[in-house]
């Protein structure tokens, strides 16, 4: 029975890392860019809510209203200002640029905030279970985080096979060249990516700060998960990413049960062996705009 | 040109010139200096001048991966701190520790093949994340073994009984020796055929592989080299430090202390990273009361040179290889025969 309330409980886990996790594949399949700072980002709509929640108080759920789209502006101006640049400056640019990006969130948070564990209290949200077998009980917000995950990732999905944007950002993910000579703007539709990107992992971020505690550091971590799952689950395919973040969280939470200390080294040699043995990933690739 | 064809000139290729040999005096001269500067400066200074060397080190391992492979390794701390811990564990099973950092250089390079069969099936910006995370692989199984002191780490007892100064200027000898080590064999690799395959890789795969050059073992050979070069630091840090703690040994820090270094003195030339070092160590030393706003700048600062001065300061002294100090490049000269 404890295997199969790890098997539960990782699954449930595993949709928080598919929530960070399809942002940057997004970016990555829009423009071939690697946000390193993608986790910091996350981390640092966390203390925006923090911020939030101390000067104007109420339960920490309003602040997604909030978060979201400063979030998703933040992600616009990224590009435009910051990211573009990079983008034109050659093959190391932007995995370097991101790379500063990262160190400096990370110690500005560590300089404003301290290096403490912090986190949004929910209230009873946070304790409140469900009872689904005689001794298995799952979290009610671990529940609605798996929920909300598979609901970005079938708008994000439904969002790029149906509408005039997500077939525009399609587009300039197969050939860029291409999609610019049709009339699509290749400015907008990189900054609406990272817009996009950056909306979803401040979920992921509010998130982790409600369902557990965070800290400066924490982007790095989650940004390694969110990479972890994007291989796991195959690049190119959002049903790729979901399964890829459900299978990283269920080998944590198993490797965990088998020994506390063992859970991400556990998850860290799935990632390994998938790439050992299948690096196309557990699901092959279809839809282009995440690749 | 026409000219040239008809042979009224009278052409050579070479690799040296005046700079470069003014430069290998001037650089023979600062390492006999250097040699003896422990009879001169105090114990605090040298065990300074380690550190500094350590970092050099550090610098000329990543500028190879990532200045001459094209390969952005944010895992090369993997390496680091894996040679941090040989020397620990060979002088835990009774091998001296000067012995054992020659020992845990080349372990370093052993273990980075491996690494290199997975870290190769990522590419650019994945490759960087995938060296990462096999860094925190290396980390978490290294904390688990107890003999090694676990997550606590543990002291390097090998050395004790020595006078500390003695002690001190040895591991300096030994920092000296490795940096002058790893910028000879940079520049003999890229004097070597291998180099000139290496410059074609990194310019233009593709076209690289068309000409015949064997692209993954070029790559995995300069991988193989910088982690053996960043083994190298790892080793000396832990004589300097005495003891070796997992969260430091591996602590990405090192990642961005390599990429800032590089970065700010010119990636891909063989002067930069010596130029990169040197500010590093400055803006360290200058900067350290700072706590974490010193890495605040240096991001900062990494941001503005990839997009701004994008081959670092070595690149604007010489914009076009024509000063370099190394002879690394092919030069046609031609003189008018009268």
């Amino acid at each position: 029975m404890i295997w199969t309330n790890a098997v539960i409980q990782g699954l449930l886990l595993g949709g928080l890392y598919a929530i960070f996790a399809c942002g940057l594949s997004l970016m990555f399949g829009v423009m071939r860019l690697v946000n390193l700072a993608h986790g910091d980002l996350g981390v640092l709509g966390a203390y925006f809510a923090i911020i939030l929640v101390e000067h104007l108080g109420g339960n920490p759920l309003w602040t997604f209203a909030a978060v979201i789209p400063v979030a998703a502006l933040v992600g616009y101006l990224l590009q435009r200002f910051l990211l573009d640049h990079a983008l034109n400056g050659g093959e190391l640019s932007p995995i370097l640029v991101t790379f500063g990006l990262s160190i400096i969130i990370e110690n500005l948070l560590q300089q404003t905030f301290g290096a403490n564990d912090q986190s949004l209290n929910i209230g009873a949200l946070s304790y409140q279970s469900w009872k689904i077998a005689s001794d298995i009980y799952v979290g009610r917000l671990n529940v609605i985080i798996f929920v909300v995950a598979v609901l970005v990732i079938v708008a994000l999905q439904l969002f790029l096979s149906r509408t005039p944007a997500g077939r525009a950002l399609r587009a300039t993910a197969d050939n860029r060249r291409a999609a610019a000579l049709s009339g699509i703007d290749p400015k907008r539709t990189r900054a609406m990516a990272t817009a996009i990107a950056l909306a979803t992992v401040a979920v992921g971020g509010l998130f982790l700060a409600m369902r557990s505690s965070f800290a400066p550091t924490s982007g790095s971590a989650d940004l390694l998960f969110a990479f972890e799952a994007v291989i796991i689950g195959g690049l190119g395919n959002l049903w790729g990413t979901l399964v890829g973040g459900l299978v990283l969280g269920v080998a944590q939470t198993v490797g965990s049960q088998i020994n506390p200390a063992d859970g991400i080294l556990i998850g860290d040699l799935v990632f390994l062996a998938v790439l050992a043995f299948r690096p196309q990933g557990l699901i092959a690739s279809r839809s282009v705009a995440v690749r | 040109m026409s000219d040239l064809l008809t042979g009224q000139h009278d052409v050579s290729v070479t690799r040296g010139t005046l700079g470069s040999r003014v430069a290998l005096g001037v650089g023979i001269a600062v390492v006999v200096a250097l040699i003896f500067a422990p009879a001169v400066a105090g114990d605090s200074a040298t065990n300074n001048l380690t550190q500094f060397l350590i970092l050099l080190i550090m610098a000329i391992g990543w500028n190879l991966v990532a200045g001459y492979g094209g390969m952005v390794s944010i895992g090369h701390q993997a390496f680091i701190g894996f040679a941090s811990y040989a020397v620990l564990d060979l002088s835990i099973h009774g091998v001296l520790a000067w012995y054992a950092v020659p020992m845990a250089i080349v372990l370093a390079g052993l273990i980075s093949i491996p690494v290199s069969w997975l870290a190769f099936r990522l590419r650019g910006g994945y490759f960087a994340i995938g060296t990462w995370v096999i860094a925190q692989v290396f980390q978490l199984v290294i904390a688990q073994q107890s003999n090694l002191g676990g997550g606590a780490g543990a002291s390097l007892n090998d050395l004790n009984n020595l006078n500390p100064i003695n002690r001190d200027n040895v591991t300096y000898w030994f920092a000296l020796g490795l940096t002058v080590l790893s910028l000879g064999v940079t520049a003999l690799l890229l004097r070597s055929r291998v180099g000139m395959a290496l410059v074609a890789v990194r310019d233009e795969e593709f076209s690289a592989a068309a000409t015949g050059v064997n692209v993954v073992r070029t790559k995995r050979l300069v991988f193989i080299l910088s982690a053996a070069i960043c083994g190298g630091a790892g080793a000396l840090l832990c004589l300097s430090n005495l003891e070796v703690q997992p969260n430091s040994a591996f602590s990405i820090q090192y990642s961005a202390f390599m990429i800032f270094m590089v970065l700010v003195g010119g990636i891909g030339s063989f002067e930069g990273p010596i130029i990169g070092a040197i500010i590093f160590f400055v803006l360290q030393q200058s900067l350290a009361s700072y706590g974490a706003w010193y890495l605040v700048i240096l991001g900062g600062f990494a941001i503005i040179v990839t997009l701004w001065l994008p081959r670092g300061i070595w690149g604007a002294i010489d914009p076009h290889h024509r000063r370099s100090l190394v002879p690394l490049r092919h030069r046609i000269d031609y003189d008018e025969i009268e």
